[in-house]
């Protein structure tokens, strides 16, 4: 089937420097000394312990349920003792610490007990996806979204096309071209299974030209049912939006979401991981991440999450040497990391060890145009650079700051070496910020208001009561105070009547 | 005839001048509440009114200047400035200091269920009954301390507001009720 092929607009040509990693086969890291599992690994709210200190636990065991509905459980990815549940450093673009459960391994890797599923497809869709979330899958491409609420949006509206996204753009990862090398079944199966789940009409698999292995892998699993597209080489073809415009034509409206316009799209780890937490019952525990640049020896690596980021280099002949950069996640939009204490969790995809990285001064901005021709959400940067830094977050409302895909392009062609995407994503966080802020003095605003408004109703109807009883007429007071009167007298004779017998008992 | 002209022209200056004096009450309250909506809304009084509407008014009508509210702080006090077309001036510091935003926290194994605090919030924040431990509802809290100075045992102590909704203790909490 011939599909035709929509460029998306902007977009660069890098190089990819795949070839570094991704012609070996991965390797099973070995155990670490400590396993640490932060609480929050997904977008959404973070999931809730449910073991104490010192509590034995198996491998694959929940050890963080859910809290809510967008969120999704966290498991034990090997068997052992917990240590510790508190504060540590975690993968965060400000190196802050946040909740995690540690582990300290026993070696013995042992299964907690699991439930395998072996046909799909007599499964309820709805039974599905509660498996999915249950095993904790989020999106692996890296924004970490649960995945079960892609898949519920799927199923409550119609979906002509469900996209497999192999699209591996940015430069030096190569995870998901090994996991594809390595275990073509669970791709196909995995994206037959979602497809059954949100009954899509069409179901595509893309990859990019230079993957030529990962295609044949895949050529020789697929029938009729699925299209597999090659697409040209070019940076951020992978990004979900880009993808869409590049295999359908289409746009997804700013604000709007991929189902909005009869679209799911999966990144090829999650497919799989969705299909192995199916048919073998194993909840997500591990996934490939690429470990590259200045290292002996690059290569991919299968890890267990919760691995230290400093094991895994290890594994790879890290040294450290002053001018190194760490990087989680690839050049153009991983985050700068100042140690490597922090595990590895479910959207780390790369780590990079770099001292090629950009340290250049910023010069003034000569108005050149360029960022604006590689921008692939059409944005006009320069003016948005002009309104972060004026801090003016009304502007860049209206220059749709938020269509934003922060790829990092107009940074990369920047002649003035200034770091726009840096200066979105910290105006990003401010007006997040901000709005919250002003949520919240709204609800204190009312609160306050309706406080208020109670305190003046009470002291208005204390003020009634005491009208109204300084209302009454003066015979009637003196017939109410007669009455009282006579009504204790009359209480008065009957005690001393009851009395009288006691006396003369006695 | 001169006279009826005399006297329409003094009715409609009238009406000119009431309409006119309607429209400015009016603005001004447009104003306060674009004003109110600029205030970090905690409601405790620092600013020497009794809540952020009154702080307000009592702007709006040039009876108190634009730097005395120090949980909105250089923020605050800059986007005044802007609204009101007047110039930026440092917080003063009368009313107090700027600080990481804070929320109450009450020991509750202390608490001997007096309600004062209850009495005090200005928000509703803390529920409780007589005599029944009272605690802080952290998400509708919002930092004003008036709580604080009612406690008859010093059981509540300001927190430090971290992002995340994680909070880091401040101060030691107690001192023990002698």
């Amino acid at each position: 089937m011939n599909r035709a092929i929509h460029p998306f607009p902007g977009g660069l040509q890098i190089p990819p420097q795949k070839e570094l990693s991704n012609s070996k086969t991965s390797v099973i890291t070995p155990l670490p000394d400590q396993i640490i599992l932060p609480l929050q690994q997904h977008i959404g709210a973070p999931a809730v312990p449910m073991v104490k200190t010192s509590d034995k636990i198996l491998k694959g065991q929940v050890i963080a349920r859910a809290d809510g509905y967008v969120s999704v459980p966290v498991h034990a990815s090997t068997s052992g003792r917990v240590i510790d549940i508190g504060n540590y450093t975690v993968p965060d673009p400000l190196g802050l610490k946040a909740p995690c459960i540690v582990i300290e391994p026993d070696g013995d890797d042992a299964w907690f007990e699991i439930k395998p599923t072996h046909d799909y497809q007599s499964i309820d869709p709805k039974v599905l996806q509660d498996v999915i979330r249950e095993a904790g899958i989020v999106g692996l491409g890296g924004a970490g979204f649960p995945a079960h609420v892609k898949l519920r949006e799927g199923m409550e509206n119609i979906v002509d096309t469900l996209i497999i996204n192999g699209v591996e753009c940015e430069p030096c990862i190569s995870c998901d071209d090994r996991l594809i090398r390595e275990k073509p079944a669970y791709i196909v199966n995995g994206a037959r299974m979602i497809r059954h789940a949100v009954q899509a009409k069409h179901c595509v698999i893309a990859l990019e030209e230079d993957m030529p292995e990962a295609y044949a892998a895949l050529k020789d699993l697929i029938d009729d049912d699925i299209e597999l597209i090659r697409l040209p080489v070019k940076y951020p073809q992978g990004g979900e939006r880009q993808l869409i415009k590049a295999l359908t034509g289409k746009e997804v409206p700013s604000g709007g979401l991929p189902i909005h316009i009869g679209i799911v799209m999966h990144n090829v780890g999650t497919a799989a991981a969705a299909y192995r937490a199916v048919t073998r019952g194993e909840p997500l525990i591990s996934r490939y991440v690429t470990v590259s640049g200045e290292v002996k020896d690059p290569k991919n690596l299968q890890v267990l999450l919760g691995t230290p980021v400093k094991h895994c280099a290890d594994q790879c002949g890290y040294e450290e040497k002053d001018g190194q950069a760490i990087i989680l996640g690839g050049p153009m939009m991983g985050m700068y990391v100042n140690n490597m204490l922090m595990p590895v969790i479910k959207t780390t995809n790369c780590v990079l060890v770099t001292s090629t990285y950009n340290q250049n001064p910023e010069l003034p901005c000569i108005r050149c145009g360029q960022c604006a021709e590689v921008c692939p959400a059409e944005l006009l940067p320069q003016q948005l650079y002009w309104y972060a830094r004026a801090k003016n977050h009304d502007r860049l409302r209206e220059y749709h700051l938020f269509d934003c895909i922060e790829c990092g392009c107009c940074s990369y062609v920047c002649p003035s070496n200034i770091q726009l995407v840096q200066y979105y994503r910290k105006a990003k966080r401010q007006i997040t910020q901000d709005e919250q802020t002003r949520t919240g003095a709204d609800q204190a605003r009312q609160r306050f208001i309706a406080r208020n408004e109670r305190l003046a109703r009470e002291a208005q109807e204390q003020n009634e009561e005491m009208l109204a009883e300084s209302d009454i007429d003066e015979t009637d007071k003196q017939s109410f105070i007669r009455a009282a009167v006579e009504r204790t007298r009359a209480k008065r004779a009957q005690m001393k009547n009851s009395e009288n017998p006691d006396d003369h008992d006695e | 005839m001169a006279g009826i002209l005399i006297i329409l022209i003094f009715a409609i200056a009238i009406a000119l001048l009431l309409n006119s004096s309607r429209s400015e009450t009016q603005e001004q309250e447009k104003l306060v509440e674009l004003v109110d909506a600029l205030l970090p809304q905690t409601q405790c009084g620092q600013c020497g009114y009794p809540g952020c509407k009154p702080y307000a008014d009592a702007i709006v009508q040039n009876q108190a200047d634009i730097n005395q509210c120090p949980p909105g702080g250089r923020n605050t006090i800059r986007k005044l400035a802007n609204l009101l077309g007047r110039e930026i001036k440092p917080l003063n510091p009368v009313h107090g200091k700027e600080g990481p935003k804070k929320i109450a926290w009450i020991d509750e194994d202390i608490c001997i269920g007096c309600v004062k605090c209850i009495k005090a919030c200005p928000v509703d924040a803390i529920v409780g009954a007589p005599k029944q431990m009272h605690t802080v509802i952290t998400k509708e809290c919002t930092g004003c301390e008036l709580c604080v100075a009612p406690c008859p045992v010093d059981c509540i102590s300001m927190l430090v507001y971290v992002q995340g909704g994680r909070c880091v203790k401040l101060e030691p909490v107690l001192r023990v009720p002698s």
